[in-house]
């Protein structure tokens, strides 16, 4: 060690004292040097990146404080790409019904839709929050929703189903029809902060033994499929997409409840809702939303067609 | 035969079927986005708070900086990522026009920072006093004596320990997801999401995380070769 110390401190005095240029020492040199230039350029990066995340913080306190979304030129949609045919991924894309909605109003303000994609209960706090414009991703309209956020006209009529296991069915219609009280003590699979979440968390309705709650329903599938639990309870398209690649699961007969589906936006935004009301009844006048129906229903359906083949 | 064949259309449908690779290539890149500036700015951060918590050690009159130094180490290391990332998420970075793949690099930055000050700090350690002492009493000054002695050896010290800490960062940004980025673990949960089939995109995405690491650790165990060739112990 102090062998190795005594080399190198001579090695430095000779370079530093005699300024003799050895051939080693301008290559430590040159690797210094490159070192110095990284660092500085990493220095470079990172500054740059705060202020950019600053400027922009700058300017959408601006926006917010305006209250308006004028002075941006694009549209921010939050939503969670897991809700096949309403939105789900096609390639690195977020399609889907609620999708081309969006992307109609955002043609129509002759703005860019940019889409962000992310969990369920995190999109409808984010619209709050102002980080997302609007809220499509098969948003039910409730009173609870409404004290924190503002809903567009509803532009479809959900129907809420069970799906479970097909071979052994741990849910069974008690009286004529399928019934809240059917689910009285089985454990229940829902989307966290979904309709179906508060629905089934609310005494009123049923009395399950145990709420499970998942980010994905792909996740709460492979759980049915294992019996972890009693049944799911979601939206009857997203269902019937479930159960065609699932042969293992099914859909109950019957409707558990129904509700409309409508787009959130920050509270108190009228700009922005009059807006995505002119054009979702536009829309609907114009029979386009059924349309974007049945184009995301088949395409998804026959793509898993194929690819069974 | 009909398991390798089911396996092979399982695979087919969630990686090749609609140009689903795209997801996992956009999630991958997202995923090197955040690793590649996590990793610049937890050095950058790392090497401020270890020559802190040195000098402070050795000066009274540093305690301030000592004090910061070991209060950010501490919160850091005491408190889950996901945690940090979901605060920094809805605290700091509020803004509309927020980038979630910066909200991620600036969380696993510091988060990195805090781990890679406390394996610098031991590497600088780890040399000898006498080094320290030997170089002061050869009229170096005290900074001349890091530079040019103690950081040098360090460096070797730390090297094996660093590389460990970039292949967890890597590793952890999985967790990125919980804010709306999409890196590669949440792209293969969204096909999962359109194939109902949860699986076959996990495993897919768990052997492009396998591939990385075993790159990085080839490449790092090149450079701790060309480092200890110097060696003659």
């Amino acid at each position: 060690m102090y062998f190795q110390l005594e080399k190198c401190t001579i090695r430095k005095a000779q370079a530093r004292n005699r300024a003799c240029i050895l051939f080693r020492e301008g290559f430590i040199m040159k690797k210094k040097q490159v070192l110095c230039i990284l660092l500085a350029g990493a220095m470079a990066v990172s500054l740059a990146a705060c202020g950019s995340s600053s400027a922009s913080t700058s300017s959408s306190g601006a926006s917010a404080s305006s209250g308006s979304t004028g002075s941006s030129d694009t549209l921010i949609v939050g939503t969670e790409a897991g809700f096949a045919p309403y939105e789900y991924m096609s390639g690195d894309e977020v399609v889907g019904v609620d999708m081309d909605i969006s992307k109609a109003i955002a043609d129509d303000m002759g703005k860019k839709l940019v889409i962000k994609n992310m969990d369920f209960d995190g999109a409808l706090v984010a619209v709050q929050s102002g980080k997302v414009d609007m809220v499509a991703a098969g948003v039910s309209v409730s009173d609870e929703r409404k004290e924190v956020m503002d809903f567009s006209h509803e532009y479809v009529d959900s129907t809420e189903v069970v799906v479970v296991n097909a071979s052994q069915p741990n849910v069974k219609t008690a009286g004529s029809e399928l019934a809240g009280s059917d689910l009285d003590g089985k454990i229940v699979a829902v989307q966290q902060g979904n309709i179906a979440d508060s629905w089934v968390s609310s005494g009123d309705n049923c009395k399950p033994s145990d709420i499970k709650r998942y980010t994905k329903f792909a996740q709460a599938a492979e759980d049915l499929k294992n019996n972890k639990v009693d049944c799911i309870v979601m939206d009857q398209y997203p269902a019937q997409e479930l159960v065609s690649s699932n042969p293992e699961l099914k859909v109950m007969d019957g409707v558990l409840f129904e509700d409309k589906y409508a787009i959130a936006v920050k509270k108190g935004n009228e700009e922005l809702l009059t807006e995505i009301n002119k054009v979702i009844d536009k829309l609907k006048e114009d029979g386009k939303i059924d349309e974007f129906i049945s184009n995301h229903a088949s395409s998804a359906a026959s793509s898993s067609d194929s690819s069974s083949k | 035969m009909i398991a390798a064949g089911s396996w092979g259309a399982a695979f087919t449908r969630a990686f090749l079927t609609d140009h689903r690779y795209l997801a996992y290539l956009s999630g991958l890149k997202t995923t090197a986005l955040i690793s590649v500036f996590a990793i610049i700015l937890g050095i950058l951060i790392g090497l401020v708070v270890a020559v802190g918590k040195v000098s402070a050690k050795g000066n009274r009159k540093l305690w301030i900086i000592g004090g910061i130094c070991n209060i950010y180490t501490t919160v850091i290391r005491g408190t889950p990522v996901m945690v940090q990332l979901l605060i920094i998420y809805n605290l700091v970075f509020t803004s509309r026009n927020t980038n979630e793949i910066v909200v991620g690099a600036v969380c696993f930055g510091i988060n990195s920072g805090a781990y890679v000050a406390e394996i610098i700090r031991a590497g600088l350690e780890s040399v000898d006093r006498g080094q320290m002492e030997a170089g002061r009493s050869l009229g170096f000054s005290y900074l001349q004596t890091m530079r040019l002695i103690i950081v040098p050896q360090a460096v070797k010290n730390i090297l094996p320990a660093l590389g460990n800490e970039l292949i967890t960062l890597i590793k952890e940004t999985s967790v990125a997801g919980v804010i709306a980025v999409t890196d590669l673990t949440k792209a293969a949960q969204y096909v999962g999401s359109v194939t109902f089939d949860i699986l076959t995109p996990l495993f897919i995405a768990a052997l492009t995380y396998l591939v990385i690491v075993l790159i990085l650790t080839r490449l790092l165990k090149a450079l701790e070769g060309r480092m200890s060739r110097s060696d003659r112990y």
